[in-house]
């Protein structure tokens, strides 16, 4: 059982866990990922390991309800309940390589976990770009954490509502023009992002590495599931990545394969509202008595 | 009473009554359901108790089969219990998922006229007795203060685990996995191997005060040479598997209901995706499935398969039903309960439809030629014999090979397919670190694993100077053992010096 130490609510579908788990913050570096269930029953989800405090024994997930689990987990993750499998780090480390001067691109739930690897960046003595995008304003998260550890950040939001208005490739072009010396590119956010990030940098031949998320089961290399295609290989994601050089990746295979449970996820999210919208209006009249 | 020859003894092997097969598609439960009292004397009658004993030299782990079997013919099923955990942590379960047939029953004197004396029978008797009547064996354990660290917890790493805390040491096993077991969890089926026994069996090593600690992938949350050189192991058993799927390389893999049995089994087994939506693990099941490959994880894939809803079950194998590495008694039940095998038969490409889903495999038809290394005649691709076999699920059972994560984070020295290098007793190329099971030799079986559990267990006492070479090999009849330990062995035990002694 993993404790959860912290939690903040970034808007109505992303929130932040710090679960209390000192080996594996001892353990996690940047580009690694955790499974996590959270309960006996459930499902073993993979989440990227958004931070990681060997003081404090913490590691922080950052997590965006999108399905069942998740929505779940939005519920019944509170400060001091605990979750009932928390297993990692997984995955192959990134390589954080000798460059001077480096892009970190992070959209949608792939700005927190692009956050440790600018870090370690910066640590290195890199010249750090940092490139985010949100939807709009209100969901801005994490800009003083990203500013501490860049020398620039691009903020994007899709509505112009803060930064430039764009996509995270609109902020990847500007860089590019002010800075012709930008050595990598890393970017994480959904697989579509991810590929259009990776066309962005291919004429200048950058190199572009991104994290894959295919649907995964153990973790470990034991079922593939996480199987993805680069370079025309066939590579287990959860052993040999997930991070993996963005110019070689089938990202169309990626999202055709990720779709590949979705009347499942639809109904194991349709079933899930109803009950708990159940238990809300069996909730309510003991709730009225007190009141 | 008169000496027992092949004449006198009951001719033919007492059956097992099993479930019938329509009505067992339609459940989870066991399709062989055991032996009652009488059965077992009446089969344990059968054995011939000869002098030569070829049964017990052909069991992995050398069980006095002759001793547990005169036990049962004596109604003292708590000795012939006692007998079978000398060297077997798990009869039960053995007896169950051995493949006798090439092990004690194949060279059973018997055999040789009439059907071999039903040993793998007798051993599940013997072994759910013990489970029904809470029978355990655990020995009064003097501590040595040494400290042992298992990896991986399926049948190499419990095995080395109990021997070794038997013999004192404290012993945690570190698993990647949220539950223990290995493949007997995730892989094989409730039908053939119910999770009960698995947890009934599983509790007796508990009962020996190992540890286990769940949740743990070594290699990642800390190395082989960490635990040994800073987190205080005396030594490290490695039993990690080889639980790494393979496929063929050939075009539509990606493609939406292609899996590996692996995940299949793992997604029913582990995650009990059978219950989706109640548990929260999704199957993707569809209604015509090819499974291909015709080993024992074949043979399960299918008839899960048929047990979750498929319509249609297809076994598509490159060679013929005499060269399929399943055992008999598997291919048997899956004919049973309607698999369609379709022998000579092998997949080119798999073929989706427009929405990334599959929608047939394209097949070669094979004749055999030549036989090749292993043996086996060789199968020949028929010219201009392509078909399409319309399907929409494809499921891989061609074998797994070695798990990397250990390889990629340690210096342990691999053999060129990825699997870790041990000698004879076990031992790595470092020092303290033991390995054994499907890591060191590929995909075997669950007693061969526990053997080599077992015989790591063996090499590490020597390397820790608790137990003696000459005494674990001579052969003494009048050795007086309790729960496999010989008394004896205490005079050789030496107790780790206080200063050595790691804080926790
Ligand atoms: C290496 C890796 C790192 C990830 N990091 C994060 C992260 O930091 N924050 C975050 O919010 N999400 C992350 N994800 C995605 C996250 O795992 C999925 O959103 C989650 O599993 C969805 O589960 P659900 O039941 O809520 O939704 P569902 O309705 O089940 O699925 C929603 C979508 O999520 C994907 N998905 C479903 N099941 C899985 C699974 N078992 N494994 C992977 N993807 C799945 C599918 O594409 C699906 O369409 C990561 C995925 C991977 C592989
Ligand atoms: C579907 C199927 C059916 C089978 N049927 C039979 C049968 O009927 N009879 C028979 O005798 N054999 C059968 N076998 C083979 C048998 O199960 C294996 O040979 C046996 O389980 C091997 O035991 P092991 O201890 O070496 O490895 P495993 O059982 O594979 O256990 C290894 C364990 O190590 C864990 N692990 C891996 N890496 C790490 C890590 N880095 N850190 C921590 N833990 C780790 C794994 O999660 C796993 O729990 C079958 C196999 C399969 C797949
Ligand atoms: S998630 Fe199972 S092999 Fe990668």
């Amino acid at each position: 059982m993993y404790k959860i130490l912290a939690r903040e609510d970034f808007s109505d579908t992303t929130f932040m866990l710090e679960v209390l788990h000192p080996m594996l913050a001892k353990a996690a570096k940047p580009g690694q990922f955790v499974i996590v269930m959270v309960n006996a029953d459930g499902e073993r989800i993979p989440l990227t390991i958004a931070d990681f405090s060997a003081e404090r024994g913490s590691v922080t997930l950052v997590i965006q309800a999108v399905g069942k689990t998740t929505r779940e987990m939005q519920q019944l993750c509170k400060v001091g309940s605990v979750l009932y499998a928390l297993v990692g780090p997984m995955g192959i480390p990134s390589h954080i390589g000798e460059v001077k001067k480096v892009a970190c691109v992070g959209g949608g739930l792939g700005v927190a976990p692009v956050f440790p690897q600018a870090r370690a960046f910066k640590q290195r003595g890199a010249f750090v770009i940092g490139i985010i995008g949100f939807r709009s304003k209100e969901l801005i998260f994490w800009e003083d954490k990203f500013k501490s550890v860049c020398d620039e950040l691009i903020i994007c939001t899709d509505d112009g509502s803060a930064g430039i208005k764009g996509l995270v490739t609109d902020g990847i072009a500007q860089a590019m023009q002010a800075h012709p010396d930008i050595e990598e590119v890393l970017a994480i956010g959904p697989p579509v992002m991810m590929k259009f990030c990776a066309e962005a940098t291919r004429p200048q031949g950058i190199k572009t590495m991104v994290s894959l998320n295919p649907i995964m089961v153990d973790g470990t290399g034991m079922c593939g599931g996480c199987r993805v295609s680069v370079g025309g290989e066939m590579k287990f994601c959860c052993v040999d990545g997930p991070d993996f050089d963005g110019h070689q990746v089938d990202f169309d295979e990626l999202m055709r394969r990720l779709g590949r449970f979705k009347e499942e996820e639809r109904r194991s999210l349709e079933r899930w509202t109803s009950n708990s919208n159940c238990r809300l209006l069996q909730e309510e009249p003991s709730v009225s008595t007190h009141a | 009473m008169a000496k027992k020859t092949i004449r006198n003894i009951p001719q033919e092997r007492t059956p097992i009554a099993t479930q019938d097969a329509t009505g067992r598609i339609g459940n989870f439960d066991e399709v062989a359901l055991g032996y009652s009292d009488d059965d077992a004397l009446l089969e344990a009658e059968r054995c011939l108790m000869c002098p030569q004993e070829p049964c017990v030299a052909g069991c992995p782990v050398g069980i006095d089969i002759p001793g547990f079997i005169q036990s049962i013919i004596d109604k003292d099923l708590r000795a012939s219990y006692d007998i079978l955990a000398d060297s077997t942590l798990l009869p039960a379960i053995c007896g169950r998922v051995c493949p006798q047939e090439d092990q004690c029953e194949g060279v059973c004197v018997v055999g040789n006229h009439l059907e071999p004396v039903a040993i793998g029978r007798l051993e599940r008797f013997i072994g759910d007795m013990a489970v029904a009547e809470g029978w355990t064996s655990s020995p009064v354990i003097e501590p040595n203060g040494y400290k042992v660290a298992i990896v991986g917890a399926g049948p190499a790493g419990i095995a080395c685990a109990a021997d070794m805390a038997k013999a004192g040491c404290e012993v945690t096993i570190f698993e990647a996995l949220h539950r223990p077991g290995g493949v007997l969890t995730y892989g094989i089926p409730e039908f053939r191997l119910p999770n009960p026994i698995i947890d009934a069996e599983f509790q007796k090593v508990l009962e020996l005060g190992v540890k286990v600690e769940c949740n743990t992938l070594v290699g990642r949350l800390f190395t082989v040479e960490q635990m040994r050189d800073e987190m205080g192991f005396d030594v490290v058993f490695i039993g990690t598997g080889a639980g790494y799927p393979s496929f063929m390389g050939i075009p539509g893999e990606s493609l939406n209901g292609v899996l590996s049995a692996n995940e299949f089994l793992t997604r029913c087994n582990l995650m009990q995706a059978g219950e989706f939506p109640q548990t929260d693990t999704p199957l993707g099941l569809g209604r015509k499935v090819a499974v291909i490959g015709a080993g024992n994880t074949a043979m399960d894939a299918m008839r899960v398969s048929l047990r979750l809803g498929a319509e249609e079950v297809h076994c598509l194998y490159r060679r013929t039903k005499a060269e399929s590495p399943a055992r008999v008694e598997e291919l048997h039940h899956a004919k049973e309960e309607g698999v369609i095998f379709q022998w000579l038969t092998a997949p080119v490409e798999i073929l989706g439809d427009d929405n990334n889903d599959v929608r047939a495999v394209r097949c070669m038809r094979m004749e055999l030629g030549e036989p090749d290394a292993s043996g086996r005649r060789r199968p020949v691709p028929i010219a201009n014999s392509e078909f399409e076999f319309e399907c929409d699920t494809v499921i891989y059972a061609i074998g797994t090979n070695a798990n990397p994560i250990i390889g990629q984070t340690s210096k342990l020295k691999l053999n060129k397919w990825g699997y870790i290098e041990a000698d004879k007793e076990q031992s790595t190329s470092l020092a303290g670190v033991f390995a054994g099971g499907d890591i060191v030799t590929g995909s075997a079986t669950v007693i061969l694993a526990m053997g080599a559990g077992r015989r790591a267990a063996q090499s590490m006492k020597i390397y820790l100077g608790i137990n003696d070479l000459e005494d674990m090999t001579v052969s003494d009849p009048e050795r007086q053992r309790i729960f496999g330990i010989d008394i004896r062995q205490k005079r050789f035990s030496r107790v780790r010096l206080p200063a050595q002694v790691h804080s926790a």
